[in-house]
Protein backbone atom coordinates (compact mmCIF):
# COMPACT_ATOMS: atom_id res chain seq x y z
CA UNK A 1 0.00 0.00 0.00
CA UNK A 2 0.92 3.82 -0.69
CA UNK A 3 2.07 5.61 1.57
CA UNK A 4 -1.17 8.15 2.51
CA UNK A 5 0.18 10.44 5.06
CA UNK A 6 -0.82 9.54 8.39
CA UNK A 7 -3.67 7.39 9.81
CA UNK A 8 -6.69 9.01 11.79
CA UNK A 9 -5.45 8.34 15.09
CA UNK A 10 -8.37 8.56 17.54
CA UNK A 11 -11.03 8.40 15.00
CA UNK A 12 -13.30 6.12 14.03
CA UNK A 13 -12.91 5.09 10.65
CA UNK A 14 -14.78 5.35 7.63
CA UNK A 15 -15.93 1.39 7.44
CA UNK A 16 -16.67 1.33 11.16
CA UNK A 17 -18.25 4.16 11.28
CA UNK A 18 -21.76 2.20 12.25
CA UNK A 19 -23.33 0.64 15.51
CA UNK A 20 -23.35 -2.86 15.38
CA UNK A 21 -27.52 -2.79 16.27
CA UNK A 22 -29.66 -0.94 14.15
CA UNK A 23 -30.15 -0.92 10.62
CA UNK A 24 -26.60 -1.19 8.76
CA UNK A 25 -24.70 -4.34 8.71
CA UNK A 26 -22.32 -5.60 11.48
CA UNK A 27 -18.86 -4.41 10.43
CA UNK A 28 -16.06 -7.19 10.26
CA UNK A 29 -14.79 -6.63 13.64
CA UNK A 30 -18.39 -7.01 15.35
CA UNK A 31 -18.76 -10.27 13.52
CA UNK A 32 -15.10 -11.37 14.24
CA UNK A 33 -15.81 -10.40 18.10
CA UNK A 34 -19.04 -12.29 17.96
CA UNK A 35 -16.94 -15.48 16.74
CA UNK A 36 -14.50 -15.62 19.19
CA UNK A 37 -16.47 -14.78 22.16
CA UNK A 38 -19.15 -17.71 20.95
CA UNK A 39 -16.17 -19.90 20.79
CA UNK A 40 -14.85 -18.83 24.19
CA UNK A 41 -18.22 -19.33 26.09
CA UNK A 42 -18.53 -22.89 23.90
CA UNK A 43 -14.94 -24.16 25.46
CA UNK A 44 -16.21 -22.79 29.00
CA UNK A 45 -13.73 -20.18 28.92
CA UNK A 46 -15.48 -17.24 29.86
CA UNK A 47 -19.22 -16.69 31.40
CA UNK A 48 -21.15 -14.54 29.08
CA UNK A 49 -23.22 -12.61 31.93
CA UNK A 50 -19.78 -11.92 33.61
CA UNK A 51 -18.93 -10.62 29.96
CA UNK A 52 -22.12 -8.41 30.82
CA UNK A 53 -21.37 -7.29 33.98
CA UNK A 54 -17.59 -6.02 33.14
CA UNK A 55 -19.11 -4.30 30.05
CA UNK A 56 -21.62 -2.61 32.62
CA UNK A 57 -19.00 -1.63 34.87
CA UNK A 58 -17.25 0.33 32.74
CA UNK A 59 -20.46 1.82 30.94
CA UNK A 60 -22.04 2.72 34.43
CA UNK A 61 -19.93 2.33 37.51
CA UNK A 62 -16.86 3.91 36.52
CA UNK A 63 -16.09 7.46 35.04
CA UNK A 64 -14.62 11.28 35.74
CA UNK A 65 -18.05 11.81 37.85
CA UNK A 66 -16.24 9.86 40.64
CA UNK A 67 -12.94 11.97 39.39
CA UNK A 68 -15.31 14.93 40.00
CA UNK A 69 -16.34 14.40 43.33
CA UNK A 70 -13.28 13.59 45.06
CA UNK A 71 -11.87 16.89 43.68
CA UNK A 72 -14.95 18.95 44.66
CA UNK A 73 -14.54 17.46 48.24
CA UNK A 74 -10.67 18.53 48.01
CA UNK A 75 -11.43 22.13 47.25
CA UNK A 76 -14.69 22.14 49.66
CA UNK A 77 -12.59 20.36 52.50
CA UNK A 78 -9.20 21.49 53.25
CA UNK A 79 -8.62 18.77 55.25
CA UNK A 80 -9.78 16.34 53.07
CA UNK A 81 -7.33 18.35 50.42
CA UNK A 82 -4.24 17.43 53.03
CA UNK A 83 -5.60 13.71 53.41
CA UNK A 84 -5.91 13.80 49.34
CA UNK A 85 -2.26 14.99 48.93
CA UNK A 86 -0.47 13.00 51.74
CA UNK A 87 -2.46 9.16 50.83
CA UNK A 88 -4.65 9.79 47.55
CA UNK A 89 -5.55 6.15 47.56
CA UNK A 90 -6.66 6.52 51.12
CA UNK A 91 -8.76 9.42 50.54
CA UNK A 92 -10.38 8.09 47.41
CA UNK A 93 -11.39 5.18 49.44
CA UNK A 94 -13.30 7.69 51.77
CA UNK A 95 -15.59 8.22 48.66
CA UNK A 96 -15.92 4.76 48.04
CA UNK A 97 -14.20 4.55 44.65
CA UNK A 98 -11.11 2.12 44.50
CA UNK A 99 -10.14 -1.17 42.02
CA UNK A 100 -7.98 -2.09 39.14
CA UNK A 101 -5.92 0.43 37.92
CA UNK A 102 -6.12 2.57 41.07
CA UNK A 103 -3.95 0.54 42.99
CA UNK A 104 -0.99 3.10 44.08
CA UNK A 105 -2.98 6.89 43.44
CA UNK A 106 -0.54 9.76 43.48
CA UNK A 107 -2.87 13.36 43.55
CA UNK A 108 -1.20 15.97 41.62
CA UNK A 109 -2.30 19.82 42.28
CA UNK A 110 -2.35 22.57 39.69
CA UNK A 111 -1.67 26.08 41.26
CA UNK A 112 -0.60 29.35 39.75
CA UNK A 113 3.03 28.37 39.11
CA UNK A 114 2.55 24.57 37.70
CA UNK A 115 0.58 22.87 35.66
CA UNK A 116 0.07 19.03 35.68
CA UNK A 117 0.07 16.89 32.59
CA UNK A 118 -0.57 13.19 32.69
CA UNK A 119 -0.05 10.41 30.31
CA UNK A 120 1.12 7.06 29.15
CA UNK A 121 3.44 7.18 26.55
CA UNK A 122 4.59 3.42 26.95
CA UNK A 123 0.48 2.15 26.51
CA UNK A 124 -3.00 4.06 28.61
CA UNK A 125 -2.12 3.73 31.72
CA UNK A 126 -5.16 5.53 33.62
CA UNK A 127 -7.00 5.79 36.96
CA UNK A 128 -10.25 3.92 36.22
CA UNK A 129 -11.75 4.10 39.71
CA UNK A 130 -11.50 7.85 39.20
CA UNK A 131 -11.87 8.69 35.38
CA UNK A 132 -13.39 5.58 33.89
CA UNK A 133 -11.40 4.21 30.47
CA UNK A 134 -9.25 6.84 28.95
CA UNK A 135 -10.56 8.38 25.96
CA UNK A 136 -9.14 7.49 22.37
CA UNK A 137 -6.98 10.38 22.08
CA UNK A 138 -4.95 9.58 25.23
CA UNK A 139 -4.27 6.04 24.42
CA UNK A 140 -3.04 7.18 21.04
CA UNK A 141 0.21 7.51 19.11
CA UNK A 142 -0.15 11.90 19.00
CA UNK A 143 -0.88 12.02 22.51
CA UNK A 144 1.61 9.45 24.03
CA UNK A 145 4.54 10.69 21.91
CA UNK A 146 4.37 14.64 22.33
CA UNK A 147 2.95 15.02 25.43
CA UNK A 148 6.60 14.85 27.05
CA UNK A 149 8.03 16.75 24.42
CA UNK A 150 6.21 19.24 23.27
CA UNK A 151 3.46 19.81 26.60
CA UNK A 152 2.74 23.44 25.39
CA UNK A 153 1.86 22.09 21.92
CA UNK A 154 -0.39 19.64 23.05
CA UNK A 155 -2.00 21.60 25.11
CA UNK A 156 -2.45 24.45 22.22
CA UNK A 157 -4.18 21.52 21.00
CA UNK A 158 -7.14 21.30 23.47
CA UNK A 159 -6.84 25.21 23.11
CA UNK A 160 -5.59 25.56 26.76
CA UNK A 161 -2.30 28.19 26.96
CA UNK A 162 -1.00 28.63 30.05
CA UNK A 163 1.40 31.51 30.28
CA UNK A 164 5.07 31.02 29.68
CA UNK A 165 6.10 31.50 33.61
CA UNK A 166 3.63 28.66 34.51
CA UNK A 167 6.23 25.41 34.91
CA UNK A 168 4.38 22.39 33.50
CA UNK A 169 4.82 19.07 34.97
CA UNK A 170 4.93 16.06 32.83
CA UNK A 171 3.69 12.33 34.58
CA UNK A 172 4.60 9.48 32.46
CA UNK A 173 2.56 6.94 34.15
CA UNK A 174 5.16 4.18 33.63
CA UNK A 175 4.58 1.46 36.85
CA UNK A 176 1.37 1.01 38.43
CA UNK A 177 1.01 4.57 40.06
CA UNK A 178 -1.82 6.68 38.54
CA UNK A 179 -2.15 10.02 38.63
CA UNK A 180 -5.08 12.57 39.07
CA UNK A 181 -4.94 16.35 38.80
CA UNK A 182 -6.63 18.29 40.91
CA UNK A 183 -7.36 21.50 38.74
CA UNK A 184 -7.48 24.67 40.18
CA UNK A 185 -10.88 25.85 41.70
CA UNK A 186 -12.46 28.52 39.39
CA UNK A 187 -12.51 32.15 40.83
CA UNK A 188 -16.53 32.87 41.33
CA UNK A 189 -17.21 29.34 43.19
CA UNK A 190 -17.17 30.55 46.78
CA UNK A 191 -21.12 30.18 47.50
CA UNK A 192 -21.10 26.58 45.79
CA UNK A 193 -22.56 23.59 47.10
CA UNK A 194 -19.97 20.21 46.68
CA UNK A 195 -22.46 18.65 44.18
CA UNK A 196 -22.41 22.03 41.97
CA UNK A 197 -18.89 22.09 42.64
CA UNK A 198 -18.38 18.28 40.79
CA UNK A 199 -20.09 19.78 38.43
CA UNK A 200 -17.78 22.03 36.89
CA UNK A 201 -14.78 19.27 37.09
CA UNK A 202 -14.34 17.68 33.70
CA UNK A 203 -11.99 14.72 32.48
CA UNK A 204 -9.72 16.94 30.58
CA UNK A 205 -9.15 18.85 33.77
CA UNK A 206 -8.33 16.01 35.74
CA UNK A 207 -5.97 14.89 32.87
CA UNK A 208 -4.55 18.23 32.62
CA UNK A 209 -5.14 18.94 29.11
CA UNK A 210 -7.48 21.50 30.02
CA UNK A 211 -7.68 24.37 33.04
CA UNK A 212 -11.57 24.82 34.19
CA UNK B 1 6.83 6.37 21.53
CA UNK B 2 7.31 9.44 23.90
CA UNK B 3 9.67 11.78 22.24
CA UNK B 4 8.25 11.19 18.50
CA UNK B 5 7.17 13.53 15.97
CA UNK B 6 5.13 13.30 13.01
CA UNK B 7 2.13 10.69 14.26
CA UNK B 8 -0.33 13.64 13.75
CA UNK B 9 -2.80 15.46 15.12
CA UNK B 10 -4.63 14.70 18.22
CA UNK B 11 -7.74 14.30 18.03
CA UNK B 12 -10.49 15.24 20.74
CA UNK B 13 -13.69 14.26 20.85
CA UNK B 14 -16.45 15.98 22.95
CA UNK B 15 -18.53 13.67 25.24
CA UNK B 16 -16.85 10.34 24.36
CA UNK B 17 -18.44 7.12 25.31
CA UNK B 18 -16.15 4.30 26.84
CA UNK B 19 -16.96 2.02 23.88
CA UNK B 20 -17.73 3.48 20.32
CA UNK B 21 -18.62 0.12 19.31
CA UNK B 22 -20.48 -2.99 21.25
CA UNK B 23 -17.51 -5.13 19.84
CA UNK B 24 -14.85 -2.59 21.47
CA UNK B 25 -16.47 -3.47 25.23
CA UNK B 26 -16.84 -7.21 24.37
CA UNK B 27 -13.41 -6.95 23.76
CA UNK B 28 -12.51 -5.20 27.03
CA UNK B 29 -14.85 -7.88 29.10
CA UNK B 30 -13.42 -10.76 27.58
CA UNK B 31 -9.69 -9.77 28.46
CA UNK B 32 -10.56 -9.36 31.74
CA UNK B 33 -12.59 -12.18 32.43
CA UNK B 34 -10.26 -14.50 29.84
CA UNK B 35 -8.25 -17.27 31.91
CA UNK B 36 -5.06 -16.69 28.98
CA UNK B 37 -4.35 -13.01 28.92
CA UNK B 38 -1.93 -13.58 32.24
CA UNK B 39 -0.69 -11.31 34.58
CA UNK B 40 -0.87 -7.21 33.37
CA UNK B 41 2.85 -6.88 32.12
CA UNK B 42 2.51 -10.24 29.67
CA UNK B 43 -0.91 -8.77 28.34
CA UNK B 44 1.08 -5.43 27.52
CA UNK B 45 3.96 -7.40 26.30
CA UNK B 46 1.87 -9.02 24.18
CA UNK B 47 0.27 -6.13 22.41
CA UNK B 48 3.69 -4.95 22.28
CA UNK B 49 4.92 -7.93 19.74
CA UNK B 50 2.23 -6.46 17.07
CA UNK B 51 4.48 -5.80 13.89
CA UNK B 52 5.30 -2.16 14.50
CA UNK B 53 3.71 -0.90 11.09
CA UNK B 54 0.35 -2.92 11.65
CA UNK B 55 0.50 -1.72 15.27
CA UNK B 56 0.20 2.05 14.23
CA UNK B 57 -2.47 1.17 11.89
CA UNK B 58 -4.75 -0.68 14.18
CA UNK B 59 -7.17 0.84 16.96
CA UNK B 60 -6.52 0.31 20.52
CA UNK B 61 -9.04 -2.40 20.89
CA UNK B 62 -7.99 -4.19 17.20
CA UNK B 63 -5.13 -4.37 19.55
CA UNK B 64 -6.80 -5.81 21.78
CA UNK B 65 -8.69 -8.37 19.77
CA UNK B 66 -5.45 -9.64 18.52
CA UNK B 67 -3.49 -9.64 21.49
CA UNK B 68 -6.29 -11.96 23.51
CA UNK B 69 -6.45 -14.49 20.30
CA UNK B 70 -2.89 -14.72 20.39
CA UNK B 71 -2.91 -14.88 24.16
CA UNK B 72 -5.23 -17.79 24.16
CA UNK B 73 -3.68 -20.29 21.04
CA UNK B 74 -0.41 -19.61 22.91
CA UNK B 75 -2.00 -20.82 26.51
CA UNK B 76 -3.19 -23.95 24.67
CA UNK B 77 -7.02 -22.50 25.56
CA UNK B 78 -7.53 -22.59 22.06
CA UNK B 79 -6.47 -24.17 19.13
CA UNK B 80 -5.36 -23.20 15.86
CA UNK B 81 -8.27 -25.32 13.89
CA UNK B 82 -10.92 -23.88 16.49
CA UNK B 83 -9.91 -20.53 15.88
CA UNK B 84 -10.45 -20.54 12.05
CA UNK B 85 -13.32 -22.60 12.30
CA UNK B 86 -15.13 -20.52 15.49
CA UNK B 87 -15.99 -23.93 16.58
CA UNK B 88 -15.04 -25.92 19.66
CA UNK B 89 -13.74 -29.31 19.04
CA UNK B 90 -15.89 -31.55 20.97
CA UNK B 91 -13.52 -34.09 21.88
CA UNK B 92 -11.92 -31.18 24.18
CA UNK B 93 -13.29 -30.78 27.26
CA UNK B 94 -15.02 -27.71 28.56
CA UNK B 95 -13.37 -25.82 31.06
CA UNK B 96 -15.17 -24.33 33.85
CA UNK B 97 -14.88 -19.62 33.59
CA UNK B 98 -12.64 -18.84 35.52
CA UNK B 99 -14.40 -15.62 36.44
CA UNK B 100 -18.51 -15.89 37.61
CA UNK B 101 -20.98 -13.24 36.66
CA UNK B 102 -21.80 -13.20 40.78
CA UNK B 103 -18.07 -11.92 41.39
CA UNK B 104 -18.28 -9.27 39.10
CA UNK B 105 -18.77 -6.16 41.24
CA UNK B 106 -16.56 -7.80 43.64
CA UNK B 107 -13.24 -8.49 41.12
CA UNK B 108 -13.24 -5.02 39.56
CA UNK B 109 -13.55 -3.13 43.03
CA UNK B 110 -10.94 -5.24 44.65
CA UNK B 111 -7.60 -3.28 45.57
CA UNK B 112 -4.83 -5.31 44.48
CA UNK B 113 -1.34 -4.06 45.45
CA UNK B 114 1.60 -4.26 43.83
CA UNK B 115 4.03 -3.46 46.58
CA UNK B 116 6.01 -6.48 47.85
CA UNK B 117 8.16 -7.09 50.95
CA UNK B 118 12.00 -5.55 50.29
CA UNK B 119 14.43 -8.41 49.82
CA UNK B 120 17.36 -5.94 49.84
CA UNK B 121 17.20 -2.03 51.31
CA UNK B 122 16.95 0.63 48.75
CA UNK B 123 20.20 1.91 46.88
CA UNK B 124 18.76 5.25 46.63
CA UNK B 125 17.30 8.01 48.49
CA UNK B 126 15.03 10.99 47.52
CA UNK B 127 17.03 13.88 46.68
CA UNK B 128 19.82 11.54 44.83
CA UNK B 129 21.18 12.10 41.25
CA UNK B 130 20.54 9.10 38.96
CA UNK B 131 21.35 8.49 35.37
CA UNK B 132 18.71 6.19 33.49
CA UNK B 133 20.81 3.17 31.73
CA UNK B 134 21.16 2.60 28.66
CA UNK B 135 19.59 -0.61 28.55
CA UNK B 136 18.17 -1.99 25.15
CA UNK B 137 16.58 -5.60 26.18
CA UNK B 138 14.44 -7.58 23.38
CA UNK B 139 11.80 -8.52 25.81
CA UNK B 140 9.01 -5.99 27.58
CA UNK B 141 10.26 -3.22 29.55
CA UNK B 142 9.10 -0.09 31.66
CA UNK B 143 12.06 1.99 30.74
CA UNK B 144 10.94 4.33 28.17
CA UNK B 145 13.64 4.97 25.13
CA UNK B 146 13.61 8.52 25.48
CA UNK B 147 14.76 8.76 29.64
CA UNK B 148 17.82 6.22 28.66
CA UNK B 149 21.10 7.88 29.52
CA UNK B 150 19.99 10.87 30.97
CA UNK B 151 20.11 12.29 34.46
CA UNK B 152 16.93 12.67 36.84
CA UNK B 153 16.48 13.61 40.64
CA UNK B 154 14.70 10.65 42.93
CA UNK B 155 11.69 12.59 44.16
CA UNK B 156 9.53 9.65 45.86
CA UNK B 157 10.86 6.07 46.82
CA UNK B 158 7.66 4.16 46.15
CA UNK B 159 8.89 1.03 47.59
CA UNK B 160 9.53 -2.23 46.25
CA UNK B 161 7.39 -3.16 43.20
CA UNK B 162 6.41 -6.43 40.94
CA UNK B 163 9.17 -6.33 38.43
CA UNK B 164 7.70 -6.00 34.59
CA UNK B 165 10.69 -6.89 33.25
CA UNK B 166 10.78 -10.59 34.56
CA UNK B 167 7.00 -10.20 35.11
CA UNK B 168 5.92 -10.50 31.76
CA UNK B 169 8.02 -13.37 30.93
CA UNK B 170 8.50 -15.33 33.67
CA UNK B 171 5.26 -14.69 35.67
CA UNK B 172 7.58 -14.64 38.88
CA UNK B 173 6.97 -10.75 40.97
CA UNK B 174 10.52 -10.56 41.52
CA UNK B 175 10.37 -7.17 43.56
CA UNK B 176 12.70 -4.21 43.03
CA UNK B 177 12.50 -0.84 44.55
CA UNK B 178 10.64 1.53 42.63
CA UNK B 179 11.28 5.19 42.59
CA UNK B 180 9.89 8.76 41.08
CA UNK B 181 12.42 10.63 39.34
CA UNK B 182 12.51 13.65 37.82
CA UNK B 183 13.96 14.69 34.81
CA UNK B 184 14.27 18.51 33.53
CA UNK B 185 12.92 19.06 30.44
CA UNK B 186 16.11 20.49 29.11
CA UNK B 187 17.74 17.00 30.24
CA UNK B 188 15.46 15.57 28.17
CA UNK B 189 14.97 17.26 25.36
CA UNK B 190 17.81 20.53 25.08
CA UNK B 191 17.52 23.90 25.18
CA UNK B 192 14.70 24.41 23.22
CA UNK B 193 12.67 23.23 25.88
CA UNK B 194 11.26 25.34 28.40
CA UNK B 195 13.23 26.15 31.28
CA UNK B 196 11.15 25.14 34.38
CA UNK B 197 9.50 22.53 32.39
CA UNK B 198 10.13 18.46 33.57
CA UNK B 199 9.07 15.30 33.14
CA UNK B 200 8.46 12.63 35.81
CA UNK B 201 8.59 8.82 35.72
CA UNK B 202 8.84 5.65 37.94
CA UNK B 203 11.46 3.73 37.05
CA UNK B 204 12.61 0.88 38.92
CA UNK B 205 15.96 -0.05 40.40
CA UNK B 206 17.54 -1.88 37.58
CA UNK B 207 17.17 0.73 35.06
CA UNK B 208 19.22 3.37 37.51
CA UNK B 209 22.86 4.13 38.14
CA UNK B 210 24.20 6.42 40.69
CA UNK B 211 25.22 9.77 38.62
CA UNK B 212 27.87 12.54 39.88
Amino acid sequence: MMWGGPPAFGKRRMSDDHHDHGQTPPSDMALRVKALESLMVEKGLVDPAAVDAIVDHFEHKVGPRNGARVVARAWADPAYRQRLLADAGAAIGELGFGGGQGEHMIAVENTPDVHNLVVCTLCSCYPWPVLGLPPVWYKSPPYRSRAVIDPRGVLAEFETVLPPETAIRVWDSTAEVRYLVIPERPAGTEGLSEDELAALVTRNGMIGTARL
Amino acid sequence: MGGMHGLGPIAPETDEPPFHHDWEGRVHALVIASPAGGNIDARRHQRELIPGPVYLAMTYYEKWFEALRQSLLQGGHVTEAEMASARADPAAPKATPRLAARDVPKALSRLGSYLRDASAPAAFTVGDRVRARNLHPAGHTRLPRYARGRVGVIERVHGPHVYPDTHAHAGADDPRWLYLVRFTSRELWGLDAAENDSVSLDLWEPYLERAK
